[in-house]
């Protein structure tokens, strides 16, 4: 009985994925027909077609192998064959078939690996490496929770990153110099500081966007005013660093006041456009007033900040940095000390905030957030209040631009974009919105996933050596974008501590927190 | 005189265009309540359709314009439309009932998605195309500026007119209309009352993208010229658009497209076209100040 039943199942099971694929199959044909099967080419007499049919079929094909694979093993199963990898990181008991499922997929990761060191096949030892990787730190994940259940994780994560932050440069440094090891640290340091710039506007804009709850699409705007603000300080009355950043700050936060008066009035998508429109005002002046700004040239020749006024120059005996302290003179050394003046205006950000949150005015931010009418009936001003979340989060975004335009010594419209204000935002919302750790993990992830691709010898060995990967970021940039949030729709960290509590304070999900209606 | 009248048909021409794009933002706006970030860029992959299914058609011997024309209008439709259809199925409907914020997220990550998909697979260069539609009628004549209108403007704004009829019709005549204005005053009685909710919003996001395709020949047609960026430009001033008439009111899409268009195109005729953007903008911030909700929105009812 149950056999002829799973028998007749299975048939209809079949015919229902094949029906399926040959659906996503037909549709993939229909969107890809002519904008990827034939391409356009210039040619004497103006444009011409090339025809691709075999890519076009290849694409087609990988529809819909893909998608009856998926319905076959994944979606129309009992047994979903991804639910043994979905079971390593969490403690459920193993199964037998899991662990067969498992066996298999470690050995196959061997044999990948094995593969690309014997035959030098760079994908398959890439899949391989990356197959054993995904189990071993689900099962080294699966001992270490089995063995310390009731270790505050999130406490150990955080000072465990904050040690490493603090500690990486100077002991990847002293390492290099002890023992000539021929660390890129050049490279590591620059990406470095480039995370933790997104990192620190990703904590400004979610003063804004997470806890006041004001959705602002043009953050890019208060980057842009204090990198500029800085420029023309340094290039015109040649100021310094240490004192053009609080000025871009200041700058940054009077714009932010300016900008917040008449969208006071406005909610939700109406304060979206306009803070967008804003972002958009402020690139368009950048780029066309150019006896000021320089137009699309921008402003070159910023300083870099000084040490208590010690330059990081090789020159200039006594008076340098090198100089000085009487060590000797390393391009690194200025870094090395850029990366401690971002990471220190990061945590100040942080700081600032995880305390604000405790004053009445975070309070009321959060309350706006919740409920604005309910806020403005207990007497909170949600004028003042807001303009106060604009201002500080544009405070920070100053900041952050001064930083950015000490550290490139170069600024122009082309650095504050649109697409600018969208990775900050979708930092902010893909760690989920108003935790400060998620934001931090998503600037992480999303910078430097965005930079690991950039070294892509395996994605050419996957495409072809003519494959340029540059051209391929933004496109798997804008597909990560969209597929986390479909796999975790409240970011990556989703519960939430509340700020305050009658008795114990226990995190939430973040399911039950109001976020971003403006 | 003269002038004011050629760039009060220019802009009437421009705004068109914004308003055919404009009213696919407000649409899903007004069903799903969520910016659709990636319609500026299914506007461009029309753009694009038409011109593949233009050359291709020319590649094939069919020549006559007129003919030519229908014919790419209706493949760009029906193209665009599936492309439209499908992004709202991958990025959107997961997250049909996550917070407002998720959804303008993958809308962001689909328009980075659509436009470097385009720049990889047509190439980033400009794409030319030879005027299709020539010639023109010339209205009057004031000393030696002579005002005139083109046949390309005439076809703009004669299709959005016809379009924007039809699609008047769909809305509050037909049942699939009946059953998008439910789903839109409220999604769970509509439901309720045998709407099937999801497949109305799929097609709201088939006839905004059908819409959107029309703009993108008609622009393509106008200019002559696109590339994988366009999108964002006209798409940004395009939302502008139906945030100016009210966003969700169709018509205040389109009255919105014609003051954006005209705007811009009077800017740019007295003053300095570098500052046009930056006219519209202002232009929108001063008039949310004192209609809140756009010129024909609803006003939004406060709930405790």
């Amino acid at each position: 009985m149950r056999l002829a039943d799973s028998g007749k199942t299975l048939g209809r099971k079949l015919s229902s994925a094949l029906g399926d694929s040959l659906l996503a199959a037909t549709i993939a044909f229909a969107l890809f027909s002519l904008v990827l099967g034939l391409r356009t080419v210039d040619s004497a007499t103006g444009l011409a077609l090339e025809p691709r049919p075999a890519l076009l079929a290849t694409v087609v094909a990988i529809v819909f192998f893909g998608r009856l694979a998926l319905n076959l093993f994944v979606w129309q199963t009992d047994y979903p064959l991804t639910r043994p990898f979905a079971k390593l990181f969490t403690l459920e008991p193993f199964e037998t078939r899991d662990e067969v499922t498992l066996a298999l997929a470690f050995a196959l990761g061997v044999l990948g690996v094995a593969a690309g060191v014997l035959f030098q096949e760079t994908l398959y030892g890439l899949l391989g490496t990356l197959m054993l990787a995904f189990i071993g730190i689900g099962l080294l994940r699966r001992a270490i929770v089995r063995t310390f259940p009731n270790l505050p994780y999130t406490q150990v994560f955080v000072a465990g990153g904050i040690l490493f932050a603090l500690f990486f440069p100077i002991v990847s440094y002293a390492l290099e110099s002890a023992f000539n090891l021929g660390l890129p640290l050049r490279y590591w340091f620059d990406l470095s500081i480039l995370i933790l710039t997104y990192v620190m506007l990703g904590w400004g804009l979610n003063i804004v966007v997470g806890l006041a709850g004001l959705l602002d699409l043009g953050y890019v705007a208060f980057y842009a005013v204090g990198a500029y603000t800085f420029a023309l300080l340094a290039t015109h009355f040649g100021l310094g660093f240490w004192i053009g950043l609080p000025i871009a700050g200041a700058a940054a936060a009077l714009w932010g006041i300016i900008l917040g008066f008449p969208v006071l009035r406005l909610r939700g998508d109406y304060l979206a456009i306009v803070t967008l429109a804003f972002g958009e005002i402020v690139r368009i002046i950048l780029l066309n007033w150019t006896e000021v700004t320089g137009g699309p040239n921008g402003i070159a020749g910023i300083p870099k900040p000084t040490f208590f006024g010690l330059p990081f120059s090789p020159f200039a005996e006594g008076t340098t940095f090198s100089g000085f302290f009487g060590i000797h003179y390393d391009g690194l050394h200025a870094l090395i000390f850029l990366y401690y003046v971002i990471l220190v205006l990061a945590l100040v950000t942080n700081l600032v905030t995880l305390r604000l949150r405790r004053l009445p005015v975070g309070r009321a931010w959060e309350a706006m957030r919740e409920d604005e009418i309910a806020c403005r009936s207990l007497g909170i001003n949600t004028t003042l209040t807001k303009l106060s979340a604009f201002a500080t989060g544009a405070m920070f975004g100053g900041l952050a631009g001064c930083f950015f335009a000490t550290r490139q010594g170069f600024v122009s419209p082309e650095s504050f974009t649109f697409i600018e204000s969208a990775i900050i935002l979708a930092i902010v919302v893909l760690g989920g919105m108003g935790s400060q750790l998620g934001v931090a993990i998503a600037a992480i992830v999303m910078v430097g996933g965005f930079e690991a691709l950039r070294h892509t010898a395996g994605l050419q060995a996957i495409f072809g050596q003519e494959f340029d990967p540059a051209l391929y970021r933004m496109l798997l940039f804008g597909l990560a974008m969209v597929a986390i949030m479909i796999w975790r729709p409240r970011g990556l960290v989703s519960s939430r501590a509340p700020t305050i509590s009658l008795g114990d304070a226990s995190a939430i999900s973040g399911d039950l927190v109001r976020q971003g209606r403006g | 005189m003269a002038y004011f009248l050629q760039q009060l048909i220019n802009g009437v021409t421009l705004g068109s265009i914004y308003g055919l794009i404009a009213i696919g933002y407000t649409m899903v706006y007004g069903i799903v309540g969520m910016i659709n970030f990636a319609h500026g860029d299914v506007f461009m992959v029309g753009a694009f359709i038409a011109l593949i299914a233009f050359l291709a058609l020319t590649a094939i011997g069919i020549t006559a314009v007129p003919l030519a024309l229908l014919l790419v209008l209706i493949i760009a439709m029906i193209l665009t439309a599936v492309w439209g259809w499908t992004v709202e199925r991958v990025a959107y409907r997961p997250l049909r009932e996550s917070f407002r914020l998720a959804p303008l997220i993958t809308a962001i990550g689909m328009s980075i998605v659509l436009q470097n998909f385009i720049q990889i697979a047509q190439g980033a260069r400009v794409k030319p195309l030879q005027p299709v539609v020539t010639g023109g009628y010339e209205l009057f004549q004031q000393g030696s500026f002579s005002v005139i209108v083109s046949n390309i403007q005439i076809l703009i704004v004669t299709t959005t007119v016809l379009v924007m009829g039809g699609f008047w019709l769909l809305i509050n005549r037909t049942a699939l209309g009946r059953s998008q204005r439910a789903c839109e005053q409220d999604r769970l009685m509509a439901a309720l009352s045998g709407v099937d909710v999801d497949r109305t919003i799929s097609l709201t996001f088939v006839l905004g993208a059908g819409l959107a395709a029309v703009a993108g020949l008609l622009y393509l047609l106008y200019y002559g010229v696109i590339d994988f960026f366009i999108g964002f430009v006209v798409g940004i001033k395009a939302f502008t658009a139906a945030v100016f008439g009210g966003i969700g009111s169709i018509p205040g899409a389109m009255l919105g497209g014609l003051i954006i268009g005209l705007i811009e195109t009077f800017w740019s005729a007295y003053f300095t076209i570098e500052y046009k953007d930056v006219a519209a903008f202002s232009m929108l911030a001063i008039v949310l100040i004192f209609f809140p909700t756009g010129l024909l929105g609803r006003p939004e009812v406060e709930k405790v």
